[in-house]
């Protein structure tokens, strides 16, 4: 039976990629005649010679005919007597890097294309190293303007000694043909003006090689797509199987939750048969009713793995970047879970291999991350199985498929050296809030407005949903500080203690508001050493006539009465703040003037 | 390693593709124009769901001047099959008479676009599988299987989701919407070889007989009954003709033909000298018009 091959083609718009492609196409006659006629026409605007322009034959859309570059993945479809192709034609700038692994992703074969006038290139490493991320193991480089050197038989050999360096590591076959596109040397036939070449030209190379997985390699697996459920006595799991092979009667294995039964029968898209193999679309049934749904992954021997972290090298394609410790879905196979990236390992430097420390990923980048799953997941290293090994993360907001990227090995939470390495940083739950964590301690003398600014400010604040704590004299002397009085080492004990659980809710990630008199000015800055950089400091200057003409609870009354002694303002001093990053006195304005302003200047802190 | 043919690979990535939408989308449907490529996705949809019924219904966009075998075909393979067949019509465009002889590109615009559009936020649909090819048309080619919309239906070619492996990611705001082409791979040939394997049921229009024509602009348009206009000169004549592409009977080519089985449509097409899509008039306006319209949410 004639099978299919699925090719990427790689290289550069000067390489002569979509003239090689075109060339193919039309040499084989596999043009249409009116397409051939809109090409004639199309050349007559396109190239000055009036030749026949090969490439515009690929490339579609209006944005790139303008820009005269392949900007997304076109796909292409031929048939000769041995085989049907699809070629994934892709842009080669190192700003579509996506877009070429979008192609790669889909292809068992790449065909890079390398001008032999230029030699091996940045982005020739570039390509194949792309290529192979995705998973391509069979590689076809096309020495391609072969006839500018004379046909250079040891410029050819230079150059294929050299990308065959480039290619060893996971590579099962490779061709090197040298090739002219506008020509159209050893592209359909031998060509002459190579007769030191004793390989097959490209076509009858693609018509023939061999691109098929190694026999058990893995054995019998499929991810469940969906539960087909007709009546209450049929119970089908859908899905297409991975590797392997399956016959009625078979003992299988459930993951995650291990558990087994046997194929009670088999349909192969409707028709009831006795073994399905890798490929196939099929429906099973069990003996046994278990509790299987989709993204559960159905196996016999082999067993991938089960865990809830994994190291991944990624490829970011989002064009807003990204940053440790934010949120995405993950999908591998057929499940969807939530999942965190806890740490960026090293960002890979896509033209010279190197690891480069990093802890954000720009667009087209590559990076090794550990990843965290909400709970338990069925996957298994990519170079094992590809079904189970590659991924793509989701933006949860956007819903953008953000990255594409292959597992590399598992993570075990229990041992101790792993969690170390990715623990959880202030940074994460921070970003998980989308926030930046902020102690506002508000300063200032009793009836000041402290308190009332603080609330109406909380309430704005959680109203942008931003998430926050207002911890006041109030429930903090009833609670945590109960056993604290007014003496001056309580004074001081008691901004201690608010200070310390002020930095431990920002460390969660909270904005804290603090309204305490606080009156003394080392106080204070014991307070802002230990909450450190996240401390802003709210001066509020209500002059003392007016907090004492407003003297909500009565206690200026008192404390002019003698009742209360060292009652700041009237028995005991109140140090003016030297250090205040915002002032504001409410005896000027309204609670809600007060409170824009105090808002407006906060956020400047907030960006 | 007995592997798959071409076919049957195509085949199994199709059904993936109907299992996923089914599993993942919200309120999916299947476009169903009646054509070669419906039918083929009509026979797959049955295929990937037995024993049960495909769970999406099936959704045809009417414009009043289809051929009359093709509606006869869709009412009888609907209740043959048991579907829940769904017809929708631009009822605005009817009341105005838009028709394809008065009001040309406008036509194509009002009664198929836009009712298209209208039709899939009618039902409130999340999720469309239409038929349509990567071979057929340039911008297509580069079109995902998977192919996001916008509220406003349209594409943006300049910004498609990447699709990795078989890892399609279905997930859309309110009011936004996915169309689905799991024929995307195939190509003309394929869609006839396996229609020919499968024994699938199609229009007889796509056969060669004996029908009622005039020849206008290098095409035999069928006179399928008597809205049909002639214009000064032109006269019904008999010929044998048979179709590519069904649609609208006024804006669709037929050629001389003497393929009347399926064996000899495939010899023609394998040596076809022409695409497909030349005998859909539209094309034919101005350089790039495809894409232009899939971008305003054309199918």
């Amino acid at each position: 039976m004639k099978g299919l091959l699925k090719l990427i083609t790689c290289g550069s718009v000067d390489d002569g990629k979509s003239t090689l492609i075109g060339h193919m196409l039309y040499k084989a006659k596999l043009l249409f005649a009116d397409q051939e006629k809109a090409l004639l026409l199309d050349s007559r605007i396109g190239t000055a010679a009036g030749g026949i322009d090969y490439s515009l034959l690929l490339d579609g859309l209006m944005a790139e005919r303008e820009q005269r570059i392949t900007i997304d993945v076109a796909y292409r479809y031929f048939a000769t007597e041995h085989r049907s192709f699809i070629v994934a034609d892709t842009p080669g700038h190192e700003q579509y890097t996506r877009n070429m692994a979008v192609g790669a992703s889909f292809a068992d074969l790449a065909v890079i294309l390398v001008d032999v006038t230029q030699g091996i290139r940045i982005q020739t490493r570039r390509h194949v190293r792309i290529c192979s991320l995705m998973g391509i193991r069979h590689f076809v480089l096309a020495l391609n303007k072969m006839d500018l050197l004379g046909y250079d038989q040891q410029k050819f050999e230079e150059i294929q000694r050299e990308f065959l360096a480039l290619t060893s590591e996971g590579v099962s076959s490779i061709g090197v043909i040298p090739v002219s596109a506008t020509v159209g040397d050893n592209i359909i036939e031998k060509s002459p003006n190579t007769p030191w070449y004793d390989g097959l030209p490209l076509l009858a190379y693609l018509e023939r090689i061999d691109v098929q997985p190694e026999e058990g390699s893995y054995g019998f697996m499929m991810p469940v797509q969906r539960v087909c459920r007709p009546n209450q006595s049929f119970r089908g799991l859908q899905g297409q199987i991975e590797s392997g092979s399956l016959a009625v009667g078979d003992e299988i294995v459930v993951l995650p939750g291990h558990e087994r039964s046997k194929v009670e029968s088999l349909l192969l898209m409707g028709r009831a048969v006795e073994t399905a193999s890798c490929g196939q679309a099929v429906t099973i049934s069990l003996e046994k009713e278990l509790d299987v749904s989709r993204g559960c992954v159905l196996v016999r021997n082999e067993h991938p793995l089960v865990a809830d972290m994994f190291t991944a090298t990624i490829l970011w394609m989002d064009d807003s970047e990204m940053v440790e410790g934010r949120n995405y879905l993950v999908k591998v196979g057929t499940k969807i879970l939530p999942a965190m990236i806890m740490k960026i390992k090293y960002k890979l430097d896509i033209n010279s291999g190197k690891h480069v420390p990093a802890d954000r990923l720009l667009k087209n980048e590559i990076a090794s991350c550990d990843i965290a799953l909400s709970e338990k997941m069925v996957f298994d290293q990519f170079q094992k199985h590809k079904a189970l090994g590659g991924l793509i993360l989701i933006d949860r907001v956007t819903n953008m498929t953000s990255a594409c990227g292959v597992i590399d090995h598992e993570l075990r939470r229990s041992t101790n050296v792993v969690w170390q390495e990715t623990d959880i940083t202030r940074g994460m739950r921070a970003r998980q809030k989308h926030q930046k964590p902020l102690t506002l301690w508000f300063t200032g003398l009793s009836g000041s407005g402290k308190s009332t600014l603080a609330n109406e400010l909380e309430k704005r604040l959680v109203a942008m949903g931003k998430h926050t704590i207002l911890l006041d004299g109030d429930n903090i002397r009833h609670g945590l500080n109960k056993n604290l009085g007014f003496k001056e080492a309580d004074r001081v004990e008691n901004i201690r203690r608010i200070a310390e659980v002020a930095k431990l809710m920002n460390d969660a990630g909270l904005i804290v508001l603090t309204a305490f008199i606080s009156p003394y000015q080392r106080d204070r800055q014991n307070a802002r050493e230990i909450i450190g950089e996240s401390y802003v400091e709210i001066y509020v200057s209500t002059s003392l006539e007016e907090c004492e003409k407003r003297d909500v609870k009565g206690l200026y009354r008192k404390a002019r009465d003698g009742e209360i002694p060292n009652f700041t303002g009237i028995g005991s001093p109140y140090e003016v703040p030297l250090q205040a990053q915002i002032e504001i006195d409410t005896g000027h304005y309204s609670i809600e003037a007060a409170t824009d302003i105090l808002l407006k200047r906060i956020l400047e802190y907030l960006e | 390693m007995n592997q798959l043919g071409h076919l049957d690979q195509l085949e199994a990535e199709a059904i993936y593709i109907l299992r996923e939408v089914a599993a993942e989308c919200e309120k999916p449907v299947m476009l169903y124009s009646i054509g070669k490529d419906s039918s083929v996705m009509l026979h797959l949809a049955m295929k990937a769901f037995t024993p049960e019924k495909p769970p999406f219904p099936f959704l045809h966009i009417d414009t009043s001047w289809k051929f009359r075998e093709m509606i006869e075909f869709r009412d009888r393979k609907a209740k043959e099959l048991g579907l829940e067949l769904l017809v929708y019509m631009n009822q605005d465009g009817m009341t105005k008479g838009i028709n394809p002889f008065d009001h040309g590109a406008a036509y194509t615009d009002i009664m198929k676009t836009e009712a298209l559009k209208a039709g899939l936020d009618h039902f409130g649909f999340t999720a469309a599988f239409g038929g349509g090819r990567r071979d057929e048309e340039k911008s297509r080619a580069k079109e995902r299987i998977f192919s996001f919309r916008s509220s406003s239906h349209a594409w943006d070619p300049k910004n498609q989701r990447p699709e990795m492996w078989k890892l399609y990611n279905t997930r859309i705001h309110k009011g936004e919407s996915m169309r689905v082409f799991p024929l995307s791979n195939w190509t003309e040939a394929d869609v006839w070889q396996y229609i020919r394997r499968e024994a699938i049921d199609i229009v007889p229009l796509y056969f060669a007989k004996e029908r009622p024509v005039v020849f206008r602009d290098g095409h035999y348009i069928m006179v399928d009954d008597d809205r049909m206009r002639l214009l000064p000169g032109e006269k019904v004549e008999i010929k044998r003709v048979r179709f590519r592409t069904l649609g609208c009977y006024p804006l669709t080519g037929g050629y001389e033909s003497e393929a009347d089985t399926l064996d000899a449509i495939i010899a023609e097409t394998l040596g076809a000298v022409s695409s497909e899509r030349t005998s859909r008039v539209i094309d034919h306006e101005e350089n790039a018009s495809m894409e232009r319209r899939k971008r305003e949410g054309y199918f």
